[in-house]
C-alpha cells in the first residue's frame, strides 16, 4: 500500500480581485517516494498549487495535509522545513552573495549550528556537483548551475518533498537536462518525493504519475501512458505529446501494427524491430 | 572612466591586510579619521604619512593601479591646496602678483589640509580595496550589534546591504539588455539635446523598475519558502575571526595616537 | 536587404584587464528573403553575432554590411539609426522592454522614433496587433495588466510595427507553453513568407531550426563551425553529437532505428511523416540486413 504524503481535499482558491477560481474543488493524493508531474498550460492553476502546498497562500476552502500535519498558519514553518521549493527564475531565488552563502541561507534561517552548516553546505553542493564553485558569485554562473545551487540549498535542509515549480522553463536544453538529471539521482538516493510542475511534456513523460490541470480543475490523473493516450485532447488543452507518442501514431496511420503508444524511443525501436522479424 | 575608478572596488591579493578581520579594519579606519585631526605640525604629519604608506605597502595593492584610480581625486586635493593658498590671509606675505597675495600661513595650511585629505582618501580606499563588500557588511553587523538594544534593526540593515550587493551585477546586466532593446527601437541615449536625453531615459527606467519589483516579490517568496522569518533565532554561516595581526594593528594605531598626542604642538 | 558579415571579430571590454574575445573570424551571408537559424550553446557567441546585425555592437575587426551600409571594425560609424529601422530585433523575453501606459503607445513607440507619422504609426499598430493574434480591444489597456503571453505578443507587435526588412529573433518562445510556442513560431513563419522578410532565428532548438530554416549556421566558442541547409547539417548527425549539440528528435530516432535494424535509409528525414513513410516502405519491402 502506497503511503500518501500530501493530501488535498476539496481545495478551492481565488486570488483577490479575480472572478475565476484559480483552483476549483481540487482533491488528490501525492504518495511517498513518487515523482508526480503536474502539467497544464500557463494559467491552468498549476503554479497556484505550488504556492498552496507550502503555505505561501492559503486555500479559501478545503484542506491540505502534508506529512500528516494539517497546513495552517501555525504549522507552516514546520511544513516548509519538509518541503523544498525550486522556483522558475534562477536569479530571483539566489539570496547569497556567493554559492556557499546561498546554500547556507536556509540553514541559517532554521538556526542550524555553524559546524553542522559547513558540513551540510559542502555535502549538498557535492551532491549537485557544484562543490568546485563554493566562492563563485551568481552572475558568473549559468542558469542551470544556479538552479543546481538552489537544489543544494533545498537539499541542505533535508526535506522529504521537493517541488520544482517550472524550475526548468527558463533554461536552455543543456541546463534543463542538468537539473532534471540531478533531481532524478537525488530522488533515487534519498527516496524523496518529487512534485514537478511543468509544461514540458518530455519531462513529464519520465514521471511516475501525471496530473493534468485545466481551468483550475484536475482534468485527468494517470500514468504517463494513460495520459498520453489522450492524444488530441492534450493538444487542445494547450499541451503537447512526447515525440515517441507522435512517432507511434504516425506508424499506426501508415498501417504498422503497434501494441501501444510508446513513451520511450527505445521501446518503440524494439517493437518495430520485432515486427520486421515477424513480417 | 568607470572602469578606472577604484572607489568601492575590491582588488584580490594575498596580504596581511586582506586577511585581517573586517571589524578591526573598520575600527582602525574610524579611529584614523579621528586622530588625523591631532596632527598639526611637520613631525605629526610625517608620522601619519609614514603610517599610511606602511599600511599601503602591507596591502600589496599595485601602486600603478592606485595612482590610476586616484587621479581624479588628486585634482580635488590640488583644488583644496589652491583654495587655502589664495584665501588664507595670515602670517608673513610671501608673494604678491597683482591681486594675488600668498601668505606664509596659507602655504602651511594648504599643504597640511590637502595632505590630511589625501591620507584620508588613501586609508579609506585601502579598506574597500582589501575588503569585499560582504565582509564590510558582516563587520558592520557585528560592530553595530549592541545597537539592537535600542531597537536599531541591525540584522535587517545588514541583510538589505548584502542583498543589494548580490543584485548589483544582475541589475547591470539587465540595464544593458533593456538599453539595447530600446536602441533597437530607435532610442538614442548618447546623442541629441539634453532634454531629449532625459526623455530617452524613461523607456529604460520604467522597465527596470517593473522588473526590480517583480524580482523583489519573487525573492521575498523564495526567502519565505526557505524559512526566513526575521533575525530571531538565526545562526550565521559567515564567521569572522580575530587574529593576532588584528590585535597588533589595533595596538599600532593606539601607539600612533599616543605619539601624535605627545608630539603635536 | 542583404546582410553580410566578413571576418568579424568582437572583444568585450577591449584594452582593459577584463578583455575577452567573444567571436572570431565570423563570416555569414544573409541574402534577402532567407530564413536562417543560428544555433549554439550559451556562450557560443551567437548573441554577439545577433547584436552585430543591427549595429548594437560594432566589430573590433572585419566588416558588417547591412544593405548599402558598411560598418568597419575600429571606426566610428554614424547614421546607425537608419540601419536599425530596417532590422528589427525581438530579444529574449521581449516583454521586459514594455514601458508605456497603453498597449497602443508602446507599439507606436518604435515607429515614432524612426520618424513615422502618428496616424501612420497607429494604423500600423492595428495591423501588427492582428498579426500577433490579439484584438484591438486591448489597445487602450496598460501592458502591465496583460497575461505573460499577451505581453510577449504586444512586445513583438512593437517590433513588427517598425516594418523592418529583416527580422532577428532571439529565442522568441522561451518560457511559453507548447501551444504558445507553436503559435508564435508559426506566426513568424507566415510573416516571413507574406512579407518576404529575411528572418534570422537564434535558438537552442534543433526542432525549430529543422522545421523552419533554409540555412543553418552552427556556432561554437565564438566561431562558425558549420553552415548549410538543414538536410546538409543533419546528414552528419554524429558530428553534431560530438560537438555536444543535439540533433532533432526525428533524426535521433532514425539513427536509433537504423542501428537496431542494421540498415540505412537513403537519406536523413526531418519530419515524422517522411520518416514513418520511409520506414514503412522499407519494412513492407522486407529489409536485407
Amino acid at each position: 500500500m502506497k503511503e500518501s504524503i500530501v493530501t488535498l481535499k476539496e481545495v478551492s482558491f481565488q486570488y483577490d480581485l479575480q472572478e475565476r477560481y484559480a483552483l476549483n474543488n481540487v482533491s488528490f493524493n501525492i504518495y511517498e517516494g513518487e515523482w508526480l508531474a503536474i502539467v497544464g498550460h500557463n494559467g491552468s492553476g498549476k503554479s497556484t498549487m505550488a504556492k498552496l502546498l507550502n503555505g505561501l497562500q492559503f486555500p479559501q476552502e478545503g484542506e491540505i495535509t502534508v506529512c500528516g500535519t494539517l497546513l495552517s498558519e501555525e504549522s507552516i514553518w514546520d511544513i516548509r522545513r519538509k518541503i523544498g521549493m525550486v522556483f522558475q527564475n534562477p536569479d530571483n531565488q539566489f539570496v547569497g552573495t556567493t554559492v556557499q552563502d546561498d546554500v547556507a541561507f536556509g540553514l541559517e534561517n532554521n538556526g542550524i549550528p555553524r559546524e553542522e552548516m559547513v558540513q551540510r553546505v559542502e555535502d549538498s553542493l557535492r551532491k549537485v556537483k557544484m562543490d568546485k564553485f563554493l566562492h563563485q558569485e551568481p552572475h558568473h554562473l549559468s542558469g542551470g548551475q544556479k538552479q543546481r545551487v538552489a537544489i543544494a540549498g533545498v537539499l541542505a535542509l533535508r526535506p522529504s518533498i521537493i517541488i520544482l515549480d517550472e524550475a526548468t522553463s527558463m533554461l536552455d536544453p543543456r541546463g534543463r537536462e542538468e537539473v532534471v538529471e540531478t533531481v532524478r539521482l537525488l530522488k533515487e538516493e534519498k527516496s524523496l518525493t518529487v512534485i514537478s510542475i511543468t509544461h514540458d511534456l518530455e519531462e513529464a513523460a519520465k514521471a511516475d504519475r501525471i496530473i493534468v490541470m485545466n481551468k483550475g480543475e484536475v482534468f485527468r490523473e494517470g500514468t504517463p501512458e494513460e495520459i498520453f493516450s489522450m492524444d488530441e485532447q492534450l493538444i487542445q488543452l494547450g499541451l503537447d505529446i512526447p515525440f515517441s507518442v507522435k512517432m507511434s501514431k504516425a506508424f499506426r496511420q501508415k498501417g504498422i501494427e503497434l501494441s501501444k503508444h510508446y513513451l520511450s524511443e527505445e521501446e518503440l525501436v524494439t517493437e518495430l524491430w520485432t515486427s520486421r522479424c515477424n513480417m | 572612466m568607470m572602469e578606472k575608478m577604484i572607489f568601492g572596488r575590491y582588488v584580490p591579493a594575498d596580504s596581511i591586510i586582506h586577511k585581517m578581520d573586517p571589524r578591526s579594519k573598520l575600527m582602525i579606519i574610524f579611529l584614523f579619521v579621528c586622530i588625523i585631526f591631532l596632527a598639526n605640525n611637520v613631525v605629526t604629519y610625517a608620522l601619519i604619512g609614514i603610517y599610511t604608506f606602511f599600511m599601503l605597502g602591507l596591502s600589496k595593492v599595485p601602486v600603478r593601479f592606485l595612482y590610476g584610480g586616484l587621479k581624479p581625486v588628486l585634482w580635488l586635493v590640488l583644488f583644496t591646496l589652491v583654495l587655502q593658498l589664495f584665501f588664507t590671509k595670515e602670517g608673513a606675505l610671501l608673494f604678491e602678483w597683482g591681486p594675488v597675495k600668498i601668505y606664509e600661513e596659507g602655504v602651511r595650511m594648504g599643504i597640511f589640509i590637502s595632505l590630511r585629505f589625501f591620507f584620508l582618501i588613501l586609508m579609506t580606499s585601502l579598506l574597500t580595496l582589501t575588503t569585499t563588500p560582504i565582509e564590510i557588511t558582516d563587520g558592520l553587523e557585528t560592530l553595530l550589534h549592541p545597537l539592537k538594544k535600542v531597537r536599531f534593526p541591525v540584522h535587517e540593515m545588514a541583510l538589505m546591504m548584502s542583498i543589494s550587493l548580490r543584485f548589483i551585477p544582475t541589475l547591470m546586466q539587465e540595464t544593458d539588455k533593456i538599453m539595447k532593446a530600446q536602441i533597437a527601437r530607435g532610442v538614442e541615449f548618447a546623442s541629441g539635446p539634453f532634454k531629449e536625453r532625459i526623455k530617452a531615459v524613461i523607456p529604460l527606467l520604467i522597465p527596470l523598475f517593473v522588473s526590480s519589483f517583480k524580482r523583489a516579490e519573487e525573492l521575498a517568496i523564495a526567502m519565505e519558502a526557505r524559512g526566513y522569518r526575521g533575525g530571531e533565532g538565526r545562526t550565521k554561516y559567515r564567521q569572522l575571526s580575530w587574529q593576532r595581526a588584528d590585535s597588533f594593528q589595533i595596538g599600532l594605531l593606539i601607539l600612533l595616537t599616543i605619539l601624535l598626542y605627545l608630539l603635536r604642538s | 536587404m542583404d546582410i553580410s558579415l566578413q571576418h568579424v571579430e568582437y572583444r568585450y571590454q577591449a584594452n582593459t584587464p577584463f578583455e575577452s574575445l567573444a567571436i572570431e573570424d565570423v563570416s555569414i551571408e544573409i541574402p534577402t528573403g532567407i530564413y536562417m537559424a543560428i544555433i549554439g550553446h550559451t556562450g557560443s557567441g551567437k548573441s554577439t553575432v545577433l547584436q552585430h546585425l543591427n549595429a548594437l555592437l560594432q566589430p573590433s575587426k572585419g566588416t558588417v554590411k547591412i544593405g548599402e551600409h558598411e560598418i568597419k571594425g575600429g571606426q566610428k560609424n554614424k547614421n546607425l539609426k537608419k540601419v536599425r529601422q530596417r532590422v528589427g530585433i525581438v530579444f529574449q523575453f521581449p516583454e521586459h522592454q514594455l514601458f508605456e501606459e497603453t498597449v497602443e503607445k508602446d507599439i507606436i513607440f518604435g515607429p515614432l522614433n524612426f520618424g513615422v507619422s502618428e496616424i501612420e504609426a497607429k494604423k500600423r499598430a492595428r495591423i501588427a496587433l492582428k498579426q500577433v493574434g490579439l484584438g484591438e480591444e486591448i489597445l487602450e489597456k496598460s501592458p502591465f495588466d496583460l497575461s505573460g503571453g499577451q505581453m510577449r505578443r504586444v512586445a513583438i507587435a512593437g517590433v513588427l510595427a517598425m516594418e523592418p526588412d529583416v527580422l532577428v529573433l532571439d529565442e522568441p518562445t522561451a518560457g511559453l507553453d507548447p501551444r504558445g510556442r507553436k503559435e508564435v513560431m508559426d506566426m513568424f513563419y507566415a510573416l516571413h513568407k507574406d512579407r518576404n522578410l529575411s528572418t534570422i532565428l537564434v535558438t537552442h532548438s534543433m526542432e525549430d531550426a529543422a522545421r523552419y530554416a533554409d540555412q543553418i549556421v552552427i556556432m561554437q566558442q565564438g566561431k562558425v563551425v558549420k553552415k548549410g541547409t538543414p538536410e546538409e547539417i543533419f546528414s552528419a548527425p554524429t558530428e553534431l553529437v560530438q560537438m555536444g549539440l543535439d540533433v532533432p528528435e526525428v533524426v535521433r530516432f532514425q539513427l536509433k532505428l537504423e542501428e537496431k535494424m542494421g540498415m540505412k535509409l537513403e537519406k536523413i528525414h526531418l519530419t515524422i511523416d517522411e520518416l514513418s513513410s520511409a520506414v514503412t516502405d522499407q519494412l513492407s519491402r522486407g529489409v536485407r540486413s
